[in-house]
């Protein structure tokens, strides 16, 4: 599936919910199967720094596609890495740097995305973003 | 009913004063709000709204300089509102400086009185239960001039370790600053007994009162404390407006913090010579609007009462507590005897900010985090707490509201 092909996935399922504690139910439960980070990578360098719960983040590249893991502290947060991760994870880096996502806009999540938010989805999807850069540079 | 009786009983009309907040009026993701954030900053009544529009519309001009007739409006308006204040803080208006807010406040004295009185080797008396704002000034102070910085301890219920403040007062003390109340905890300190042990040592001390003056009747000259600070913001009043209450005899001796226009009596390049106090503290043109509309929130929290205010918040607080003691793995943080209407607390296994999120979507406003005090949550180890503090018009309803979303939310994050 394509990251755009996943956003309207995730756009469409969340369409099902009526209210706002109907969704966070279900960030909640994708926060319950975020593909787990291996233990030994929940250390500072895999740290994303600025959100108010801690947030790590792996990434490895698998076949020319990057596979990403995360955990956090806080569910809720955990929940919206999840979202990203599932976007993201499994593509090239070529596809992920380029990639313009919006998903987040259209599911009414846009209040994470504010530069200040406690659990900064945009520094997320900026450190996913920079893993990509990085591991580009060494898979050529 | 004779009207002795009426006064001494005199209760708190909740439902009437809220008329008073067009906020509290408001829906937020569908749901009525309910404003559980009122030590981060307080709504504001329409007569403070409303005089802010007036002074637009009839005053504005500037201070203090003006041959015309809206100057001098606006500059007797700027000085009658520094006499309420001071009437206030039962204060003379000499000693009292505007300032942007409780950090400014601790800025001006920590580099005035710092480069009047500190010296290398000095110290500075803080406590754990410090807001950055009166941490951070102070280690900048002690880096500038070789000063050291030393921290009164807490007991794990929250409150100051008194024996062991008094070991830390030494002929090197240069000044003693904690705050009046925690703006975490709610935990009121003995300030009466800290200032009387620094002053039996000539040790001044500034006592940072952001939490204190919004909730209880505060006299500079009873306390005979040396600095106090508070933020309009959180007494109802405009943002971009604070006080800095400083006894004269120190206030005389400091030079100024910031040079600029209104602050000096001549200038000419090669010497200029400054203003006495206030004016000397204020270069450059004062957040007049604010400075005004200020005066307005005081007469408007005299209008109700503080001791009314006082007993409604307690009551919150008591309610509050004993409702919350109940749930299962919740625990309260900040049980100090004497505490204003705050109430902090961690739930086991579920991240405060967790709890915010679903709260805020139930229509609740609480804070999270660590509310810029990171060294004590650190006392505690804990990522941070969700906490709730309270104004006169919050009611016993909104709290029943409040628990039924929060028990909600934990059972959704269990
Ligand atoms: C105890 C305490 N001190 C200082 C401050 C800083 O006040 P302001 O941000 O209005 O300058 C606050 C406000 O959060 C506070 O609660």
């Amino acid at each position: 599936m394509s990251i755009e092909e996943t956003e309207n996935e995730i756009v469409e399922e969340f369409e099902l919910f009526t209210d706002w504690m109907e969704k966070y139910e279900h960030i909640i439960e994708i926060g319950n199967s975020v593909p787990k980070i291996d233990e030994k990578y929940k250390d500072e360098a895999h740290e994303i720094k600025g959100c108010q719960s801690k947030v790590w983040l792996h990434s490895e590249l698998k076949d020319g596609k990057i596979i990403y893991s995360a955990d956090s502290d806080a569910i809720i947060t955990k929940g919206l890495v999840g979202l990203v991760i599932r976007v993201f994870s499994d593509h090239t880096p070529e596809e992920i740097i380029n990639a313009d996502i919006n998903f987040i806009d259209k599911i009414g999540l846009h209040e994470h995305l504010s530069p200040t938010r406690s659990n900064g989805l945009t520094a997320m999807i900026k450190q996913i973003k920079f893993d990509a850069l990085a591991l580009r540079t060494i898979g050529n | 009913m004779d009207i002795v009786a009426k006064i001494v009983t005199k209760e708190l009309d909740v439902e009437t004063i809220r008329k008073d907040f067009p906020i509290l009026q408001t829906t937020v993701h569908g749901k009525a709000l309910v404003y559980f954030d009122n030590a981060a900053t307080s709504q504001k009544p329409l007569v403070i709204i409303n005089a802010i529009e007036k002074y637009y519309k009839e005053t504005n001009s500037n201070v203090h300089r003006g041959i015309h007739y809206l100057s001098n409006k606006a500059t007797n308006e700027f000085e009658a509102s520094r006499k309420t204040i001071a009437a206030h803080l039962n204060a003379s208006h000499e000693e009292i400086i505007f300032t942007r807010g409780t950090t400014e406040a601790i800025n001006l004295v920590a580099f005035s009185f710092g480069e009047a009185f500190v010296k290398s080797g000095d110290e500075i008396i803080i406590s754990h239960l410090e807001h950055h704002s009166n941490i951070v000034p102070w280690q900048m102070l002690c880096e500038r001039k070789g000063a050291a910085l030393k921290v009164i301890p807490i007991t794990k219920e929250g409150e100051l370790k008194m024996e062991e403040f008094k070991k830390l007062l030494s002929d090197k003390t240069k000044l003693v600053a904690v705050n009046h109340v925690s703006n975490t905890l709610g935990t009121v300190n003995p300030v009466e007994e800290i200032i009387e042990l620094a002053h039996s040592k000539n040790i001044p001390v500034l006592l940072d009162g952001a939490q204190a003056v919004p909730h209880m009747k505060v006299d500079v000259k009873k306390l005979d404390v040396d600095f106090y600070s508070f933020s309009g913001h959180k007494l109802f009043g405009p943002t971009g407006i604070g006080v800095l209450y400083g006894k004269s005899k120190w206030l005389n001796q400091m030079p100024p913090y910031q040079g600029g226009g209104e602050m000096i009596k001549e200038v000419t390049f090669e010497k200029t010579t400054y203003n006495d106090a206030p004016l000397r503290f204020e270069a450059g043109t004062p957040n007049i609007e604010a400075s005004i509309v200020l005066a307005k929130a005081i007469d408007y929290v005299n209008r109700i009462g503080l001791d009314v205010i006082a007993k409604h918040e307690h009551d919150l607080l008591l309610y509050t507590t004993e409702r919350l003691e109940k749930i299962e793995g919740l625990k309260i943080i900040g049980t100090a005897p004497h505490k204003t209407a705050v109430v902090s607390f961690v739930v086991e296994g579920i991240h405060p900010s967790d709890i915010g999120i679903l709260l805020d979507k139930q229509g609740i406003a609480v804070r999270t985090g660590h509310h810029c005090t990171q060294p004590l949550i650190d006392f505690y180890k804990i990522p941070g707490t969700v906490r709730a503090s309270f104004a006169f018009y919050n009611t016993f309803e909104e709290i029943d509201i409040f628990v039924k979303a929060l028990n909600k939310a934990i059972s959704m994050l269990k």
